[in-house]
């Protein structure tokens, strides 16, 4: 390889990076700093209503991974359903949320929030009440966009970035 | 008449391991390379480390429900793997897809392009010894992309969200104003990241003339993508066989001549150049009207056979679905790009030094999710 004045390329590069030092930092400190995460965030849990839900095992159908079961009771109080047992092992849920996208009456939601780590396989597996929505189980905007509209708007790298060029 | 100096300096080939840990493998790859000194004789490529059985486990599920699988083939590329799919259920069920469903995709699968070609970049100069800067640089670039998947889709990686007949959900509002910011700050930074790297000598000398792979020889493996269009073959599925709203955008195919790692990083980044203009089209054209066909939970496609497949951001992506009338694929087939352009991986390097054949490795941009299934 012949270069005609050996280090040019290189000088160059050197005044990129050199450039990069004064400009503000993309990363942010992340236990202290949080940035707001989307709106239709595919979160970490799922949640159930059961004042809505009839029954009709449609997400349980859809659930590519098969980890939703749901016992319903044979008796039929006024032509309806009752949901004996509703267990999701959260532990092999992928998240996809074709659950959510199939429910045809808006009984389930996926979660907003992140960080559930557990010390047990078994605390993964959540039975009936387990999955009601409460502040610690926020529900998140996929496939609701009511619940969508109300939650913060999602922090943007794009808008940081073009924000300090002015 | 041979004395006893010249025997002691005869070599004797050496076989070497590397993988399938190893850090720049990409993945789970294990290669028997035969040496002589630190010449590349031959290597044996040995995979399946990560086999999950992805063509197996299609035939048990719905057609539906098969999409989340094929975000796990490419992880690098999730959005091209669902849209290779849909198109190929869309082909068996003949389901048409909504004008505006159809402009998301093509804006979905460009950015997915971007992001791909950020990553492939990056690693590839990794390889090659320029530690991080670059890599960082371009990541940042990827972050930016991923901050609009996840408004889009709820995931950053794994997107899930082309669906059969359309896309799952509509573009939120603040989407498009978002891509409107992005698209002028990439091109600014691709000019900056060419005048940071065009000339620099070290990348020269290691990439320039590396591994170079003849026309002829991309032809006969079946070589598809930017590694093909790097080794002048002017073949681009969009244009050939335009399979979405492709046929309505002005955009060019970048070639090159020689087929070196050098031209296929060159080719890499012109591309994107493309692909930010075919989504600055795109975004002045997306139409109103719905998304999404309407198409049931369930299909029953009738019986028969198809071949969907799409430009993907490494290349050639088909799936090939056999269906029975029943609501799960009889056999899907998955003609993955990572793993034909693996194959042209023993031309490249015979002959060449162990630590060129990093960078070599490193040129053709594999997953290795997609290699082994």
């Amino acid at each position: 390889m012949q270069f005609k004045f050996f280090g040019i390329g290189m000088l160059k590069g050197l005044a990129v990076t050199i450039l990069h030092i004064f400009r503000r930092p993309s990363t942010s400190q992340y236990p202290e700093q949080r940035l707001n995460i989307s709106r239709r965030s595919r979160g970490n849990e799922l949640i159930w209503d059961r004042e809505k839900c009839t029954g009709c095992a449609t997400c349980a159908k859809a659930c590519p991974q098969g980890v939703i079961e749901i016992v319903t009771s044979t008796d039929m109080a006024d032509n309806k359903y009752k949901v004996e047992t509703y267990r999701v092992d959260t532990g092999y849920c992928i998240m996809c949320g074709l659950c959510v996208e199939a429910c045809p009456y808006d009984a389930l939601y996926l979660g907003y929030s992140f960080e559930k780590a557990k010390y047990r396989r078994g605390e993964f597996v959540q039975t009936n009440d387990e999955l009601k929505e409460s502040p610690q189980r926020p529900a998140s905007g996929y496939f609701h966009p009511d619940i969508a509209k109300k939650l913060p708007k999602q922090t943007l790298l794009i808008e940081k970035a073009t924000e300090k060029r002015k | 008449m041979t004395t006893t100096q010249e025997i002691s300096l005869q070599t004797e080939p050496f076989v070497l391991n590397m993988g399938p840990l190893h850090p720049s493998t990409h993945g789970v790859y294990r290669m028997r390379v035969t040496l002589d000194g630190e010449v590349v004789l031959d290597i044996e490529p040995m995979f399946g480390y990560l086999h999950r059985g992805i063509e197996k486990l299609m035939e048990e599920r719905t057609y539906t429900g098969c999409i989340p699988l094929t975000d796990r083939l490419d992880y690098a590329s999730a959005m091209g793997n669902n849209l290779a799919y849909c198109v190929a259920v869309e082909k068996l069920a003949k389901i048409r897809v909504p004008e505006r469903g159809e402009y998301i995709r093509v804006i979905t699968a460009e950015m997915i392009r971007i992001a791909n070609h950020c990553l492939a970049v990056g690693s590839m100069l990794n390889d090659a010894g320029a530690l991080g800067t670059p890599f960082f640089y371009l990541w940042n670039e990827r972050e930016k992309l991923y901050d609009l998947f996840e408004m889009l889709c709820g995931q950053r990686v794994l997107h899930n969200y082309i669906r059969i007949g359309g896309v799952s959900q509509d573009l939120p509002d603040e989407f498009l104003p978002a891509l409107e910011k992005f698209v002028p700050q990439l091109h600014k930074f691709i000019n900056e990241f060419e005048f940071f790297l065009k000339q620099n000598e070290i990348l020269i000398a290691r990439a320039q003339g590396v591994g170079v792979l003849p026309k002829d020889v991309a032809l006969n493996c079946g070589i598809s993508g930017p590694l093909a269009r790097a080794s002048g073959i002017k073949r681009d599925l969009r244009k050939d066989d335009p399979y979405s709203v492709y046929d309505r955008f002005e955009f060019d195919i970048p070639t090159a001549e020689n087929g070196d790692c050098y031209d296929r990083y060159r080719v890499r980044m012109e591309e994107m150049k493309q692909s930010l203009h075919i989504i600055d089209q795109a975004i002045k054209k997306v139409p109103g009207g719905p998304f999404r066909a309407k198409v049931p939970q369930i299909i029953r496609p009738p019986a028969g056979e198809a071949y969907g497949h799409i430009e993907g951001p490494k290349g050639e992506l088909g799936f090939y679905l056999v269906s029975d009338n029943s609501i799960a694929p009889y056999r899907c087939h998955i003609r993955s790009t990572s793993f034909i352009n693996l194959t042209a991986l023993r031309q490249m390097v015979k002959g060449w030094k162990i630590a060129d054949l990093i960078v070599i490795f490193g040129s053709i941009d594999i997953t290795m999710g997609e290699v082994d299934r």
